[in-house]
C-alpha cells in the first residue's frame, strides 16, 4: 500500500491561448452547409466549431463537422495529377504535372467539342457548384450533364416543384416556432441535419407532438412521441388514407383550395379526345371555372369569381367539364384508401391512421395560429392578420427513393394543401427564391438541333418539362441524353439519372460516348447500384482492345474506390483549401424569413500539388475556348479562378453567383453590378449574407403581393403572378394523352401502358416495381440502408474519428423475424435479391418493422481503398447492399429493361430492394462477401499515410 | 489513497443531459475529442486510426440500446462521461494523488505528471468513465473543459464545455448544481432529473433528465376518429359530392 498523499490542487492554466487565428468558412462534411470557425495554430487546423451567427446552424456542429480536421488531414488525400499506366481498375498510375494533365484533358475535350459535343458526359456528384458546372456543360454544348440529384431525392424536389413550387430542405421547412403538430417521414438524417436536430429539440421542449413514420426507430424516430413503423414503400398509401379520412369528414380547407389551388379549375371530360383531362381554357389560354354568382364560365384566376368546387358544367363547345376538386374528391373518397383496407398493406393498425387523421384535423381547424401582422394578397386586398393551420411535415430520401416516390411525395403535399398549411403560420414555409412558378420556367436544352459542334447549348441542360414537346428524344422517341433523362423513360427527370450513365455508356444505349468526366461521386462503389456490373462496365473492352468507354477523367480529393477506374485524375483540394459559393443560382442557404447565401474561403493553403475542381473547370474552359470563359482575344475571362468568377460572373445583367453586397459600392441587394470587394464583405460577415424579409412578406409568399413584387424586382422570380398550386397536374395529363396517341409527339408503343398508368394527373399509390416484379414469397423482406448521423457516405467511414464510432456495419433485423428464421445475434447470413447476394453479420433489434432489414450505408469499403489498411473492418466485415440492387428492372415482355427508377422522374429506387435472408453455413468464413481484389494507393498517397498519422494533432 | 476536499465543495459544476431529446448523433463526443486532443488532455491518442482495429481515448461516448420505458419499447441514446461525483471512488483509490477533486468547483481531474497509469481508478469508477491513453500511459477523463470554462480568450458565451457548445438538439446544459437557483438546478427540479445509480452512494454531480411522457395517444381535444359526414355515407357518387355543391366561396 502506497502512502496517502495529502490533498493538493496542482496549478493548471485555465486560460490557454486557443488559436493564432480564427477564420470563418462553410462546412462541407455533408450537404447541410453550416457556418464554421476554424482555429489555426502554427499553421495547422487545431479546432473547428459552429459559427453562432450563422443562419443554418446557429453555433451548433454535428459529429461530422467536428471531425472535419480528420477529413482535412486524411491520408486518403490525393497528392498530384495521375495518368493511368496499367489496365483500368489495377490502380497503376504515374504522377504528372498539372500543365500536362490539363493539356491532355483539353485535347480530349477539344476534339469532342469540334465533332460531337454529346460524347462528353459530365456528371458532378455531390457538387455544391452546379450553377458553375451546369453552365460549363451548356457552354461546352453537351446535354449530358447532371449532379447526383437523380440518385438522391429528386422525387421530393420534383413532386414539390410540380405541385406547389417548393419542397423541403433547401426549398422550405416547417414553421418551427409556431407549429403544433410535426410529422417526419422516412430517413431524413442526411439533409438539413443540424437545423432538424435543433428544432426537434425545441419542439419537444414546447410539447409539440412529433410523429415519426419510419420502418426503423433509430435516431430522430427514437425521440418521437409516436413511432409509426410502417412497411417500406407504403408511406403514400398511409398518406392517401389520411386524405381519405379528411375528405370523408369534410375536414378540408375548401376556402384555401379555392383561393390558392387549381381545385376549382374545370377539367375537360371527353373520353378519347386529344384534350381529355386537360384544363378547360378560353381562347387566350386562361383556365376556366364555373362562377356561382353569375352562373357562367369565367376566368378562374380572376379576383371576383365564386368558383364551384363540384358539379358538371357545359363548355361553350358543348362538352362537359368538372372542377378538378371533384376528380380529387372522387379519388380520395374511394374505399380503396379506407384505413381498414390499407392497414394490412402498410403493416400498421387502422385505428392509428384514423386517430392521426383526427389529430391533424383538430390541430389544423381547432388550433389555428393567428399572427397580428397585416399583409396584402396577390389581388391587392389587405388582411389585418396572418392566420395559419399549424401542421408541418418533413420528408427526404426515405419516401423519395422508391419507384412510387414521385406520387408519394405528391400525396404528402396534397395532405398539406387540403389542410391549408402551406406557407402559413405554423405550417410549411418557403425559403426564397421559392416559391417558383409551377414548374419553374426553365426547359431542358439539348433537343434535336440544339447540339452542334463548337456551339453552346441554347439553355441549361437541366430544367422542367411541361409536356411531350419538351422531351429530349429524337423522331423515334429514342433518348438524346446518355442517362435517358427527359425521355419517355423519365420525362420529368429534373436532376438527371447519374446512376444510369455508366451502364448506358457501356451498353452504347442510346449511343456511345467518348469521355466520361466525373467529380466527387464514388460511382464504382457506394454511389452505384450493382457494383460488380458497374465495374465490368467501366472495364469493358471492344474487340479492338479499346475500352468501350474510351476515356474517363475523375476529380476527387481522395483515393476513393472510383480512382483506379479513371484514366486521368485531377486531384481536388479539401473544403478548407478552396473558394466556393453556396449560390442563389444553385442551392442557397435561405431561411423562411430571409434570403441568404454563403461562401467558403481557403483557410489553409494546400500542402500537396492539388487544385480546386472549380478552378480547374474554368482553366479547362479557357484552354478549349468556351465562350463564357474566354475573352474575345482568346485569353481567360476569369484568370483569378473561381473567386474571380464568383465576383465577376453575371448570369443576367446585375445577377451573379452571390446576392450580397452587390453594386460598385456594395450597397445593393441581389441585383447590382459586380463589386470587387464582395468577398471581403462576406469574410467580414462570417462568410455568409443574410437579408431579412419584411414582416408582411414572410408568409403566404405564393400569394403575397409584397413578396411576389419584391422577388420579381430582385430577379428571384420571373413573374409577379400568384403561384397557384397544381393539385391536379395538367403536365402529367399531357404526357398521358401522348401515350394515347394524341399530339405531334406520341409515346412509342412500348412506353404507352407505362405512361398511361403512372402519369395520372392526381396522385395515387402503387406497389413499388421490384415488389411487383419479383416473387414476394421468395423475397419477402424489404432491405434498406440509412446514413448514420455521424457519417456522410464514404467520406465519413474513412475518417479517423468517425470510423471509431461506426467501424463495420451489421444487418439489423427484427428479433421476432430472426427467431422465425432461426437467426441469432452475431450470425452470418446471406442476403439475397433477384440480382445477387451478399454476406453480412446480423444484429437483432425490436424497434424495426418486422418485414424490414436494414444497415448503415457506405461503411463497407473495398480493401485498400481510401488508404485504409487492407484488413480494415470496413472491408472485412463491412458490406454494401449496393451489390444486390440492380440498376435495371427485370426484363418485361418485349425485351426492354427500364431502369430501377421512378417512372416519372427517374429517381433511383434504392429502397425498393426485396431480399431473403438465410443463415450462412457455420463453417463459412466469418467475413462479408463478395470480396473484391484489394486496391493499392498511388505512391504519393501511400506516403501521406505515414506522415499524416505521425504529424496530425 | 488520495484524500478528498475536507468539506463537500460548495460549487458543483456539472452537466445536465436531457434523454428526452438526445438523438444519439455523437456531436458531443466528437467535439469533445476535438477540443481535448489539443487542450488540457492533449493529445487524446488514436491507435491504428487507419488500421485494422481503430480505437482511441474518448472522454465522452454515446451508447444506443433498446429498453422498456413506461410500457413502451424505447430506443435510448445515452451519453456517458465522468459524472464528477461528490464521493469519487476514482480519487480515493488513486495511489499517487494524480486523481483529485478540485475544491473550488468540484471538477475531478487527473494530473498527468503524477499519474502512473496503474488503472486502479478505472476499476474503481462504477460508471466506466475513465479512459486509459495507452500511447502516453496515463488516464484521461472529462475535465468539464476546465481550459474552456474559465478561458478569458473565449467569449463569455463560449465558456462552456465543448460538448455543450456543439450539441445540436440542446440536450446538454452546464452549470453549478451546488446552487439550487442555477438554471441547471431548476431544470433538474422541473424535470425530475436523477443521478446515475445514486444507490451506489458516489453522489454523481451530473444529472440526467428522463424522457418526457410520450404523447402517443390522442392529442387533447381530438376525437379518436373523424366522423364521416352524412353525405359521404351516401350511395351514389353525386350524392357524396353534394356536400360541397352549395358552398359559395370566393377567391
Amino acid at each position: 500500500m502506497l502512502g496517502s498523499p495529502n490533498f493538493m490542487t496542482p496549478k493548471i492554466d485555465t486560460s490557454p491561448v486557443i488559436a493564432d487565428e480564427i477564420k470563418s468558412t462553410t462546412c462541407y462534411m455533408c450537404a447541410c452547409r453550416c457556418g464554421i470557425k476554424v482555429y489555426l495554430k502554427d499553421g495547422t487546423v487545431s479546432y473547428i466549431e459552429g459559427n453562432r451567427d450563422h443562419p443554418v446552424n446557429k453555433g451548433v456542429l454535428c459529429a461530422k463537422g467536428s471531425a472535419g480536421i480528420k477529413q482535412h488531414y486524411s491520408p486518403a488525400r490525393l497528392t498530384k495529377p495521375l495518368r493511368r499506366i496499367g489496365e483500368r481498375g489495377r490502380g497503376e498510375f504515374e504522377e504528372i504535372e498539372w500543365d500536362e494533365a490539363l493539356e491532355l484533358a483539353a485535347s480530349w475535350l477539344k476534339d469532342i467539342r469540334a465533332t460531337a459535343p454529346e460524347k462528353l458526359a459530365l456528371f458532378t456528384g455531390r457538387d455544391q457548384s452546379q450553377a458553375l458546372t451546369g453552365w460549363w456543360a451548356s457552354q461546352f454544348g453537351t446535354p449530358n450533364f447532371s449532379a447526383h440529384g437523380g440518385f438522391c431525392s429528386v422525387n421530393m424536389a420534383a413532386a414539390g416543384l410540380y405541385t406547389f413550387g417548393g419542397s423541403f430542405w433547401e426549398f422550405g421547412e416547417p414553421d418551427w416556432v409556431h407549429t403544433k403538430y410535426f410529422m417526419l417521414f422516412g430517413v431524413a438524417e442526411d439533409h438539413a441535419s443540424n437545423p432538424l436536430k435543433t428544432n426537434l429539440g425545441k419542439l419537444k421542449k414546447r410539447g409539440v407532438k412529433f410523429v415519426s413514420i419510419n420502418p426503423v426507430k433509430t435516431g430522430y424516430s427514437a425521440i418521437a412521441d409516436e413511432w409509426v413503423g410502417l412497411r417500406p414503400g407504403t408511406d403514400g398509401l398511409f398518406v392517401a388514407s389520411l386524405i381519405h379520412e379528411l375528405f370523408k369528414a369534410d375536414k378540408i380547407d375548401l376556402e384555401y383550395l379555392i383561393r390558392y389551388t387549381n381545385a376549382p379549375w374545370l377539367v375537360i371530360q371527353d373520353e378519347g379526345a386529344a384534350d381529355d383531362g386537360l384544363i378547360a381554357r378560353d381562347r387566350d389560354g386562361t383556365p376556366l371555372c364555373f362562377d356561382q354568382t353569375t352562373k357562367s364560365l369565367r376566368d378562374a384566376t380572376s379576383v371576383d369569381v365564386a368558383p364551384a368546387a363540384v358539379g358538371e358544367f357545359t363548355l361553350d363547345d358543348g362538352r362537359t367539364a368538372v372542377p378538378s376538386f371533384q376528380l380529387m374528391a372522387g379519388r380520395f373518397l374511394n374505399d380503396g384508401y379506407d384505413p381498414e383496407t390499407v392497414a394490412k398493406t402498410c403493416g400498421i393498425k387502422a385505428d392509428v391512421i384514423k386517430r392521426i387523421a383526427a389529430e391533424l384535423a383538430h390541430c389544423a381547424f381547432e388550433e389555428e395560429v393567428v399572427l397580428d401582422v397585416a399583409w396584402t394578397d396577390w389581388a391587392g386586398r389587405k388582411h389585418d392578420k396572418m392566420i395559419g393551420r399549424p401542421i408541418s411535415m418533413h420528408a427526404m430520401r426515405g419516401i423519395s427513393a422508391h419507384s412510387n416516390g414521385f406520387h408519394t411525395c405528391r400525396l404528402l403535399h396534397v395532405l398539406q394543401i387540403i389542410l391549408g398549411s402551406i406557407d402559413c403560420p405554423g405550417g410549411f414555409r418557403y425559403k426564397p427564391p421559392f416559391p417558383k412558378p409551377i414548374p419553374p420556367n426553365l426547359k431542358p436544352a439539348g433537343k434535336m438541333g440544339d447540339v452542334k459542334p463548337d456551339t453552346p447549348l441554347p439553355g441549361s441542360p437541366l430544367g422542367f418539362t411541361k409536356g411531350p414537346e419538351d422531351l429530349l428524344v429524337d423522331g423515334d422517341g429514342t433518348p438524346l441524353r446518355i442517362d435517358k433523362a427527359y425521355s419517355w423513360d423519365a420525362p420529368l427527370a429534373a436532376h438527371g439519372l447519374m446512376h444510369m450513365v455508366i451502364t448506358n455508356a457501356a451498353n452504347k444505349d442510346p449511343y456511345a460516348i467518348d469521355l466520361l468526366f466525373m467529380y466527387m461521386a464514388n460511382m464504382s462503389w457506394n454511389s452505384s447500384m450493382n457494383v460488380p456490373g458497374i465495374i465490368e462496365a467501366l472495364t469493358r473492352k471492344e474487340d479492338s482492345g479499346d475500352y468501350t468507354i474510351p476515356k474517363i477523367i475523375y476529380s476527387d480529393a481522395y483515393f476513393s474506390e472510383m480512382v483506379p477506374y479513371a484514366d486521368l485524375i485531377l486531384p481536388d483540394t479539401t473544403y478548407l483549401e478552396r473558394w466556393d459559393c453556396i449560390s442563389l443560382l444553385d442551392r442557397p442557404i435561405s431561411e423562411p424569413d430571409a434570403v441568404a447565401d454563403s461562401i467558403r474561403q481557403p483557410v489553409v493553403a494546400p500542402d500537396r500539388d492539388v487544385r480546386p475542381f472549380q478552378d480547374v473547370m474554368l482553366d479547362l474552359g479557357a484552354r478549349i475556348g468556351l465562350p463564357g470563359m474566354t475573352n474575345d482575344d482568346g485569353t481567360a475571362r476569369y484568370p483569378g479562378g473561381y473567386s474571380d468568377y464568383i465576383v465577376n460572373h453575371e448570369r443576367q445583367p446585375g445577377i451573379g453567383p452571390l446576392g450580397g453586397w452587390r453594386g460598385k459600392d456594395g450597397d445593393q441587394v441581389l441585383r447590382g453590378a459586380p463589386n470587387p470587394d464582395q468577398l471581403d464583405k462576406y469574410i467580414e460577415n462570417g462568410c455568409f449574407w443574410f437579408h431579412e424579409l419584411d414582416d408582411n412578406q414572410k408568409y403566404f409568399k405564393h400569394a403575397n403581393k409584397n413578396y411576389l413584387d419584391w422577388a420579381f424586382e430582385k430577379g428571384l422570380s420571373d413573374r409577379k403572378d400568384q403561384i397557384i398550386f397544381e393539385l391536379y397536374s395538367e403536365t402529367l395529363q399531357r404526357f398521358r394523352l401522348a401515350a394515347r396517341g394524341h399530339g405531334c409527339i406520341v409515346a412509342p408503343p412500348q412506353h404507352r401502358a407505362r405512361i398511361e398508368t403512372y402519369f395520372d394527373p392526381l396522385p395515387f399509390w402503387h406497389v413499388p416495381f421490384e415488389e411487383d416484379m419479383v416473387a414476394s414469397d421468395e423475397f419477402s423482406l424489404h432491405a434498406l440502408s440509412q446514413r448514420p448521423m455521424a457519417m456522410y457516405h464514404s467520406w465519413g467511414s474513412q475518417n479517423a474519428w468517425l470510423r471509431q464510432i461506426h467501424t463495420a456495419n451489421r444487418l439489423y433485423m427484427s428479433a421476432e423475424r430472426g427467431r422465425q428464421l432461426g437467426i441469432d445475434d452475431d450470425d452470418w447470413v446471406w442476403i439475397k435479391s433477384h440480382h445477387g447476394r451478399v454476406k453480412a453479420q446480423v444484429r437483432l433489434m425490436d424497434n424495426v418493422n418486422i418485414d424490414t432489414v436494414w444497415t448503415w450505408n457506405a461503411i463497407g469499403k473495398r480493401s485498400g481503398a481510401w488508404n485504409l489498411d487492407k484488413n480494415a473492418p470496413e472491408a472485412k466485415q463491412g458490406f454494401l447492399l449496393n451489390h444486390i440492387i440492380s440498376e435495371l428492372l427485370p426484363e418485361k415482355p418485349g425485351g426492354y429493361r427500364f431502369s430501377n427508377s421512378d417512372p416519372i422522374t427517374g429517381q433511383a429506387a434504392w429502397y425498393d430492394l426485396r431480399v431473403s435472408v438465410t443463415k450462412a453455413e457455420p463453417h463459412d468464413n466469418p467475413r462479408s462477401l463478395p470480396e473484391f481484389d484489394a486496391t493499392t494507393p498511388p505512391d504519393g498517397v501511400a506516403a501521406l499515410r505515414k506522415s499524416t498519422v505521425k504529424e496530425t494533432p | 489513497m488520495t484524500s478528498l476536499p475536507t468539506q463537500p465543495t460548495k460549487k458543483k459544476l456539472g452537466l445536465v443531459i436531457d434523454l428526452d431529446i438526445c438523438v444519439g448523433c455523437h456531436a458531443c463526443a466528437v467535439s469533445c475529442k476535438e477540443w481535448n486532443t489539443q487542450g488540457y488532455s492533449a493529445p487524446l491518442s488514436d491507435e491504428n486510426p487507419y488500421g485494422e482495429d481503430p480505437h482511441g481515448a474518448w472522454l465522452n461516448r454515446i451508447h444506443t440500446y433498446e429498453a422498456d420505458i413506461e410500457g413502451e419499447r424505447s430506443t435510448v441514446h445515452f451519453p456517458r462521461s465522468c459524472l464528477h461525483c461528490e464521493q469519487p471512488a476514482c480519487v480515493t483509490v488513486c495511489p499517487t494523488g494524480a486523481s483529485y477533486k478540485r475544491e473550488e468547483d468540484g471538477i475531478v481531474l487527473v494530473n498527468p505528471d503524477t499519474c502512473i497509469g496503474c488503472k486502479l481508478c478505472s476499476w474503481a469508477c462504477p460508471y466506466g468513465a475513465r479512459e486509459y491513453d495507452s500511447s502516453h500511459g496515463v488516464m484521461k477523463k472529462c475535465t468539464l473543459c476546465v481550459d474552456r470554462i474559465y478561458n478569458e480568450n473565449l467569449e463569455e458565451v463560449d465558456r462552456v464545455p465543448a460538448c455543450v457548445r456543439a450539441c445540436p438538439t440542446g440536450a446538454r446544459a452546464f452549470g453549478d448544481l451546488g446552487d439550487e437557483n442555477s438554471e441547471v438546478s431548476k431544470l433538474v427540479a422541473d424535470r425530475n432529473g436523477y443521478g446515475l445509480f445514486e444507490e451506489f452512494g458516489y453522489k454523481p454531480v451530473n444529472q440526467y433528465l428522463p424522457p418526457r411522457p410520450r404523447r402517443n395517444s390522442i392529442v387533447e381535444g381530438a376525437p379518436a376518429a373523424l366522423e364521416p359526414t352524412q353525405a359521404s355515407k351516401a350511395q351514389t357518387k353525386s350524392e357524396r359530392l353534394f356536400q360541397w355543391a352549395d358552398r359559395v366561396l370566393s377567391r
